[in-house]
């Protein structure tokens, strides 16, 4: 246990800086990869939202033309969701899920370097479709034909860049159900396992029933698309709303995919800054299981529109109404931790309430929208933009930052400036609201979301939203200013708890955690976990 | 089921129909004004129920949302370490679980009923005296009239409905031509990308019944003051209804993505009295008869819809 962040001693033999990055089987070194990868497409996926922000800033087309705008919003989506929500959860499972069930690294080591190479060139091909003859796939994120199809031949570069992922995901996943069900720790029950690992463990089974859901569907459409094939061919019997069914069939567990790490994060953050155990271990673990369950039956309230027969309509309503439940337990569980606690508000304290906060103003907007009569008034509109962002940005991105300002010592070995943390938390969370929560308005007023200019009785709030955008942008740069402060200039030492009341097996090993995290399985004190005493 | 029976349960079940009534009397300007904040009630009566069940949706989340954050932030200003908060060690509560979990349920429940109610009576387009086809297209509006009183509607002319020419020259990349300076000559209002070169008209105090479909991609045809939407989608056939009972022109516009200039087809609706309407469809008819170089294809005897009103 005697290595540094300088000098990487993989047994007696030196890495390459090569070697160690770009060969590593190492769960650390994977980890940084994934969440620097994922790092900087937050930028490449933020800068697409500055000019859409800024083509919006006024009615009128100031910057660019309808089609590229199509192209942005498009790639703002696929980039955001599979190039930063999603690698960078994974990267914080790579970090922390040997760390926390007393493993020396991850099952599969090599599996793992695969599925994250694989990522890079993913994205390289789904970006480079922006210099191909025709532009980049503009058809949004959800890539419904028949729009999609009238695309230039981008799109089967997009496809393939999706099967890539896909692959990506799923070998990420099996892994971690291989870790979290094979490699803890003698003692270290599941119902002990940190909340975050619980979360990952169930996310990785909606990962690995839906991508190939996605890449199926994708496939349909690359078939239709070059090979002849009328899977959504109206005129030759095809049916376009069978791909809307396959795709959200993917694409509401994903909704989870990108929300239950979070979840896992937030319950293991709160806890430490009230000084008092979690609220409900067994319910709150219960509540995931439940959530995802359940997001396997309400996909079709993506498309309450599209002529579902009633009972459809009614069931799907129902059902997603039923998924507040739990997610109601969830929210109530985290401020009966903090009730009668002893709190204090470091930087992850900070974002832990900021998530809870703009969560459920997202969770709200939810309920608002299961009911179907006022999702037909909602359905399309800017309210679903301000929805989505809600639990994606003020949800999934501010637990990756509250994640990242919590373990980032236990990283480096270094304190992060708190000031800079606590700045770049203040001023992220009100603009992320100036930002979203005009947004909302501009649902209600009936401007469709998706366009790129608007009748003036909409400029008001999209100029206040564009402020708000730029805000958020421009804050974003302090948190790579904290980081890189953080992991190569700061000098002040992390110790090994780094917080006070922090308890699990990661706060026993040093800090910076050593390149192997316990090469022998540790003696579990169960009094050292943060839920070691609590289950009966 | 009749109407009847089913107006009956709507008014047991929906929320401050008597509030919505006192609403509608000073209901806001049909279409989308500056710093607009929340949905138009419309002019139907379903807009207007759905109007009450999105206000009782929002009042109840507020609720819950002074609940949730009210218990925060008490426990933010309380329980500081900074004022020597002592942690407790508890971290369960059978009662409090139970409470929490139950109380949600029954009041999702309370908003599911009349959600319900009021999907079956959207769903229910019987009874219609009107059917109008609507047609998206890249980029435009085709609405084609079926028919009407029971009889079918023969000789007027398919209604091409797309965005005006002021609006396209000024949405133009680089046009110099301000946004805010187009305008409807007579009313003055800003109709900046919703307004078409000819709209779709409906007499006022008529069921009508909307068929959409779609001919190239999906589209999404909505009114939202009439609370009539649904997805334009090639090879099916949508339907949505509206009883509109007061004249005017409103205005919507397509809500699926459908390519480049899909923030430009929106949707313009005339509603006219029924006399008015009535006289439109006479004039449209005999100049559809006149005008036979245009019509050459016409073979069938000019059947005269009977005037009312």
């Amino acid at each position: 246990m005697s290595s540094t962040a300088q000098a990487v001693h993989y047994g007696e033999h030196h890495q390459s800086f090569f070697e160690r990055w770009f060969m590593s089987t190492n769960h650390k070194d994977i980890g940084t990869l994934y969440l620097s990868f994922s790092f900087l497409m937050l930028f490449v996926g933020g800068s697409f939202a500055m000019l859409i922000r800024a083509e919006l800033f006024e009615p009128g087309m100031q910057l660019m033309q309808p089609y590229f705008f199509n192209e942005l919003t498009s790639m703002h989506g696929l980039i955001m969701i599979f190039g930063v929500i999603m690698p960078s959860f994974v990267g914080l499972a790579n970090w922390m899920i040997p760390m926390q069930i007393g493993a020396p690294d991850m099952a599969l080591p090599r599996l793992n370097n695969l599925s994250f190479w694989l990522l890079p060139f993913a994205f390289i091909l789904m970006l480079s479709t922006f210099f191909m003859p025709g532009g980049a796939p503009a058809a949004g994120w959800t890539m419904y034909p028949p729009l999609v199809l009238q695309g230039g031949e981008s799109i089967a570069f997009l496809i393939f860049s999706i099967h890539l992922l896909g692959i990506s995901s799923v070998l990420g996943s099996i892994n971690i159900i291989a870790t979290v069900l094979n490699m803890r720790a003698p003692g270290m029950d599941l119902l002990k396992m940190p909340m975050f690992c619980w979360s990952w463990l169930i996310t990785s089974f909606l990962v690995i029933a839906v991508m190939p859901v996605l890449s199926g569907a994708v496939t349909m459409v690359l078939f239709d698309r070059f090979f002849g094939t009328n899977f959504f061919n109206a005129a030759a019997g095809g049916d376009p709303v069978m791909y809307q069914h396959v795709f959200w069939f993917f694409g509401h567990p994903e909704v989870y995919i990108m929300i239950l790490p979070a979840f896992g994060i937030v319950s293991e953050i709160v806890p430490v800054f009230s000084r008092k155990p979690l609220f409900g271990y067994k319910a709150m673990v219960f509540a995931i299981a439940c959530i995802a369950f359940l997001s396997f039956l309400v996909w079709s309230h993506h498309m309450f529109t599209v002529g579902l027969p009633l009972g459809g309509e009614v069931f799907f309503m129902y059902a997603t109404m039923l998924i507040a439940v739990p997610t109601g337990v969830k929210i109530f569980n985290w401020v009966a931790t903090m009730w009668k606690g002893s709190l204090s508000f470091e930087t992850p304290m900070l974002w832990a309430i900021g998530f809870i906060v703009l969560f459920s103003i997202g969770g709200f907007s939810g309920v608002m929208m299961a009911l179907v009569p006022a999702d037909f008034q909602y359905y399309g509109t800017y309210f679903i933009v301000a929805h989505f962002h809600y639990v994606l940005v003020g949800g999934a991105l501010f637990s990756i930052i509250g994640a990242v300002y919590y373990w980032l010592p236990k990283w480096s070995g270094h304190m992060y400036s708190s000031f800079w943390g606590k700045l770049h938390f203040w001023s992220s969370v009100i603009s992320v609201n100036v930002l979203f929560f005009p947004q909302q308005f501009l649902g209600f007023a009936g401007m469709p979301r998706r366009i790129p200019d608007y009748n003036v009785a909409f400029a008001d709030w999209n100029m206040v939203s564009s402020i708000g955008g730029f805000w958020f942008g421009a804050t974003q740069l302090i948190f790579v200013g904290v980081v890189i402060h953080c992991v190569f200039f700061s000098k002040q030492k992390a110790t090994s708890r780094v917080w006070e009341h922090a308890y699990g097996l990661e706060w026993t090993l040093p800090s910076p955690a050593p390149h192997h995290s316990f090469t022998e399985p540790p003696a579990i004190d169960d009094s050292q976990l943060a839920h070691g005493t609590l289950t009966h | 089921m009749t109407m009847s029976s089913s107006n009956s349960k709507r008014r047991i079940v929906g929320t401050g129909i008597a509030l919505g009534a006192l609403l509608v009397s000073m209901a806001a300007a049909a279409n989308p004004v500056p710093w607009q904040m929340n949905l138009p009630q419309g002019v139907t009566k379903v807009s207007h129920q759905i109007w009450d069940l999105h206000m009782a949706a929002l009042w109840v989340c507020v609720g819950l949302a002074i609940v949730v954050y009210g218990a925060m932030f008490i426990a933010i200003v309380r329980f500081r370490r900074s004022k020597g908060a002592v942690a407790g060690t508890w971290h369960e509560n059978r009662v409090l679980e139970i409470a929490w979990t139950a109380l949600p349920v029954l009041i999702l429940a309370g908003l599911a009923a009349p959600a319900t109610i009021l999907t079956r009576d959207m769903y229910n387009a019987t009874d219609s005296q009107m059917t109008v086809k609507v047609t998206g297209y890249q980029w435009l509006w085709r609405y084609d009239y079926i028919s009407y009183d029971g009889k079918p509607v023969t000789k007027v002319p398919t209604v091409w409905s797309r965005l005006a020419w002021d609006s396209n020259t000024a949405r133009q990349l680089d046009s110099g031509v301000s946004p805010w300076s187009v305008v409807d000559k007579q009313t003055g209002e800003h109709d900046y990308l919703l307004n078409v070169t000819e709209p779709l008209v409906i007499p006022a105090g008529v069921k009508v019944r909307f068929l959409i479909t779609a001919d190239d991609v999906i589209h999404g045809w909505w009114v939202p003051d009439f609370a009539a939407k649904r997805d334009a989608i090639p090879g099916i056939m949508n339907d949505a209804w509206a009883k509109v009972d007061k004249p005017g022109i409103y205005r919507g516009q397509c809500y699926v993505l459908c390519g480049q200039d899909h923030s430009a087809m929106p949707i313009v609706v005339k509603v006219l009295p029924k006399d008015q309407f009535n006289a439109w469809l006479a004039a449209q008819q005999s100049k559809a008869t006149l005008d036979k170089a245009a019509r050459t294809a016409e073979v069938t005897p000019p059947q005269p819809v009977p005037a009312k009103g």
